[in-house]
């Protein structure tokens, strides 16, 4: 499967939090004792694994939550912010149900770790179409039935209006495979989503307007 | 009596026609909340402990420590000391706390002491499965033995279609709230109406206190009927917490490991036939397993029923591996395989187009003409004609193209359903059914068919479903919700309107029978002038609404539905002989559902279906380690699903010629996602020379079979 992701990069951090779990699973007796350790406590750059604030900016607005360091960014969205768009389904970089942009790339939510999303722009499925305003990117999905049962559903819209806001030209459905490559939908509706793509991009050009 | 026929083709408004899904919206901008999104008021998470080893004895378990974790409020124990654990995976212990994190810590920190007993995970070497293989009894039927001596030619091949899991996106799972003597469930299934008995049964709690609440579902497949161990766990997760939900969901990698599986089907198969490509005899030696019950024969041969002379073998091998659940078209696409490549094989021993030699013997099938003409629009859409070559007779290139095609069947009859239509004086409708809706657009079938019997708008019926209060109505399985929704949604919205009529006639001056519902009005039939807006005709009940219910009825369906039907499905590819690459280069399928109410969803419906024949053909494989006896690829990179950019032209062409309209509405869940998966594997013959006899047609073993022509 090819992907056109960016692996999240966290700046002077463990970015993967298969590493991060593997130490959850050896490290269990020494979290119960540090538990009771003031995060703050622990040194420069150390953190957690008791819980931590975490200020998140998303679809332009300030979240506070506070999560253990090892808590996704996906995690973070779905289980303490109640934002239920992105699906955690692979949980593993894989499949794209959970695509958001941040900072204007499109990622994979459950590949990064909520700490490390601060400071970031990051934009969520929430976020589109706001004031009321239907995004064409999901209008077309409609329209062209690019959804069955729906799960992969957002993480496509998203990976869509990312590809659409960095390429605004889209034009073959060569392209839009592409930029799609890494997201996965089990019920099989890539014919509607090619054609929705497609036709989405047609409509913000002829619109144009990039972000609605 | 109401009439209770569909309105002629040319008169149905809707019906027939493409329109949008009447929940698209709130699905592609994430508002659609699925069970596995829900954030109740004091919600806990749960998490499974699972058992590592394929065979186990279960020595000593220790919750103490898992006990004490912080925001733990319960730990529940499945299995104890001495039982015996026949698959990796299997449920061991649940745990609830106030964070996910904490819940999944608490697991790690159960201690669990296992004796390992020898095991077994693999079935495609029946010699290997020693006494774990039972043997069904030979079925014979005609003189095999006369007719393979009497045979113009032989054709014996060996097949493997391997396990493959349902990989549903939304895991397995729900949130459950047991407070005091009332359980509220909200699953991820695909039986709304019984998903609730089934688990008052478990939690021995009478039906009626289980509360059933789902909007969405995120994929089933087939593996999402009952309330099983985490929902049973949840709930009493729950009431051990003192009543708050509990949010039980399975892991990606618990997901593939036992939450269902299709069964294997490895086999030989021996056909005798004449010169001109007719089939006379039939023999297979098959084996399968779903896991630790076996595997039972596929219906074989496929489709091609009533070939004469018949020796049929089969095993089914028990193996420690996590068990079977239904898959889409259950034990067809096995079957399928199994018969439509053995057809495409002896057709290259003949050296004839097999389009020819499946005509041929159409005539062993139950629906002869209904497979010529569809292997004809068939081969017209993919240019049969001009783009078939006698099997590996395709040019110098390493890149090689090939045709294949395959046959299915499938019965989808509607099933039991009941539905509750009620009219506001308000002008307001609004349609009742315990159904559920996954993904194949039952709420904007039921909307069409509810808008086509009132002459009233798509946008106008208030859909709702997801709930056992409403009346009941079957599970979603075997493709029986379409005809079944339909059957009961036409008749209550007629009986409605009769009620409806009762109340116009006197205001309008025409006796009832001369009323008709047409564009969202009441008018006298031939005098159109003579009429009611659907507003004012309503206002006319006053104080009063209509309630109707209507039921579909499997045994006496009426006109409205039926049972039945074939397909056919061609595929091209081209196979890299340099790195073994299968690459899709167009699959058409023509599918016949009979009646069609919305032409936009059936088509999804089979363009998906076909999807997933890529993805079973070319990628899906469930892989079991014999060594530790565990799944080896349960996440989402090793088990591969086709992506966008690997599913080449698809071309889906619905029968909706008058004599399949006629037949009433059938399911189409099912048929389509049939035949796609050996068509692709016959193709991939006629490109390269050889056929590759275990899918999924892998770049491993294409480059392997083609060693093996080469040697």
């Amino acid at each position: 499967m090819k992907s056109k992701k960016d692996p999240p990069q966290g700046k002077g951090s463990v970015s993967r939090r298969g590493f991060i779990r593997g130490v959850g699973v050896s490290g269990g007796a020494l979290g119960l004792v540090s538990t009771s350790v003031p995060a703050a406590a622990q040194g420069a750059g150390a953190m957690g694994p008791g819980p931590v604030p975490v200020t998140l900016r998303i679809n332009g607005q300030t979240k506070n939550v506070t999560v253990e360091p090892r808590v996704t960014l996906l995690d973070a969205l779905r289980n303490h912010l109640d934002m239920t768009g992105a699906k955690r389904v692979c949980d593993r970089g894989t499949c794209g149900a959970c695509t958001v942009i941040m900072n204007g790339k499109v990622v994979y939510a459950c590949s990064v770790l909520a700490v490390d999303a601060q400071g970031k722009d990051i934009q969520t499925i929430e976020g589109l179409g706001q004031g009321g305003r239907t995004h064409p990117v999901a209008a077309a999905f409609v329209r062209h039935d690019a959804q069955q049962c729906g799960y992969c559903t957002p993480g496509f819209v998203m990976a869509a209006k990312g590809l659409l806001d960095r390429n605004p030209n889209v034009r073959t459905e060569a392209e839009v495979e592409q930029a799609l490559g890494g997201n996965l939908c089990r019920c099989g509706t890539y014919v509607g989503v090619r054609k929705a793509v497609l036709d989405a991009a047609r409509e913000m050009k002829t619109r144009g307007g990039r972000n609605a | 009596m109401p009439e209770y026929s569909w309105p002629p083709k040319e008169k149905r408004r809707l019906m027939g026609k493409r329109h949008d899904r009447i929940d698209g919206l709130e699905k592609a901008t994430g508002k659609a909340k699925y069970g596995s999104d829900l954030n109740l008021p004091g919600m806990l998470h749960g998490a499974l402990l699972t058992c590592p080893h394929a065979h186990a004895r279960v020595v000593s378990i220790d919750t103490s420590a898992a006990e004490r974790m912080p925001g733990v409020t319960a730990v529940r124990l499945i299995a104890k000391a001495g039982d015996e654990i026949q698959w990796a995976g299997a449920e061991i212990a649940a745990v609830s706390a106030k964070t996910e994190e904490q819940a999944r810590d608490a697991v790690k920190a159960i201690q669990v002491q296992y004796e390992p007993l020898p095991h077994l995970v693999h079935e495609h070497d029946l010699q290997k499965a020693g006494p774990r293989a039972k043997a069904a009894g030979e079925v014979l039927e005609g003189d095999p033995d006369e007719a393979f001596k009497t045979a113009d030619v032989i054709s014996e091949q060996m097949y493997g279609i391997p396990v493959i899991t349902h990989c549903c996106l939304e895991p397995h799972g729900n949130v459950v709230r047991w407070q005091g003597d009332k359980v509220d469930l909200y699953p991820s299934t695909q039986n709304v109406s019984g998903i609730g008995g089934d688990l008052a049964k478990s939690l021995e709690l009478p039906a009626a206190q289980v509360a059933v609440h789902q909007d969405h579902i995120g994929g089933g497949f087939g593996s999402k009927f009952v309330a099983d161990r985490w929902g049973v766990e949840a709930a009493r997760l729950s009431k051990a917490s003192g009543g708050a939900p509990v949010k039980l969901f399975l892991d990606r990698a618990t997901e593939l490991t036992i939450a269902g599986v299709r069964p294997s089907a490895y086999g030989v198969v021996k056909l005798g036939a004449k010169k001109d490509g007719t089939v006379t005899v039939w023999e297979s030696r098959t084996w399968a397993s779903g896991g630790f019950t076996g595997g039972n024969s596929p219906p074989i041969p496929y489709v091609f029923t009533r070939i004469p002379n018949k020796r049929q073998n089969h095993s089914a091998v028990s193996i420690n591996a996590g068990g079977a659940r239904a898959w889409r078209a259950p034990n067809h696409q096995q079957a399928c395989y199994l018969t439509c490549s053995a057809l495409e094989d002896l057709a290259a021993k003949l050296k004839m187009d097999p389009v020819e030699l499946f005509k041929k013997n159409a005539d062993w099938t139950p629906r002869p003409e209904v497979y010529r003409s569809q292997i004809d629009k068939a081969a017209e859409l993919i240019d049969w004609k001009k783009k078939w070559h006698p099997r590996g007779d395709s040019g110098s290139s390493h890149l090689k193209r090939g045709l294949g095609l395959a046959l299915h069947t499938w019965q989808g009859g509607g099933h039991a359903s009941q539905a509750r239509t009620t009219i506001h004086a308000d002008g307001t409708v609004e349609i009742e059914l315990g159904s559920q809706d996954l993904g194949t657009g039952t709420r904007t079938a039921i909307a069409i068919v509810a808008a086509e019997t009132l002459g009233l708008r798509i946008q106008d019926i208030r859909v709702k479903i997801g709930e056992n209060a409403y009346p009941p109505s079957g599970a979603s399985g075997g493709s029986t919700t379409i005809g079944g929704v339909s059957g009961s949604t036409r008749r209550s919205m007629t009986h409605a309107l009769d009620k409806l009529f009762d109340v116009v006639a006197p205001v309008l001056g025409a006796p009832k029978e001369q009323l008709e519902a047409v564009d969202g009005k009441i008018q006298v039939k031939g005098n159109p002038a003579k009429n009611l807006t659907w507003q004012a005709a309503c206002a006319k009940l006053g104080m009063n609404k209509i309630s109707e219910m209507g039921t579909n009825d499997p045994k006496n369906p009426g006109g409205l539905t039926s049972a039945g039907v074939g397909g056919v499905q061609m595929a091209e590819v081209e196979v890299d002989t340099e790195t073994g690459l299968v690459r899709m280069i167009k699959t058409v399928a023509v599918q016949d559902c009979g009646t069609i109410v919305n032409l936009k969803t059936a088509e999804s419906q089979t363009y998906g279906s076909v999807i997933m024949s890529i993805c079973a053909a070319l990628m899906e494989e469930r892989i079991m380690d014999a060594q530790t006896g565990r799944v080896l690829n349960p996440d989402m990179e090793f088990y591969k699903l086709a992506g966008i950019g690997d599913i080449g032209e698809i071309v889906v062409y619905m029968n909706m010629e008058k004599e399949y309209d006629d037949r009433g509405v059938i399911g189409l869940g099912e048929p389509p996602a049939i035949g796609g998966i050996t068509a692709i594997a016959n193709a991939v013959a006629n490109a390269i020379g050889v056929r590759v006899s275990h899918v999924p047609l892998t770049p491993e073993r294409v480059l392997a079979a083609l060693e093996r022509r080469n040697a």
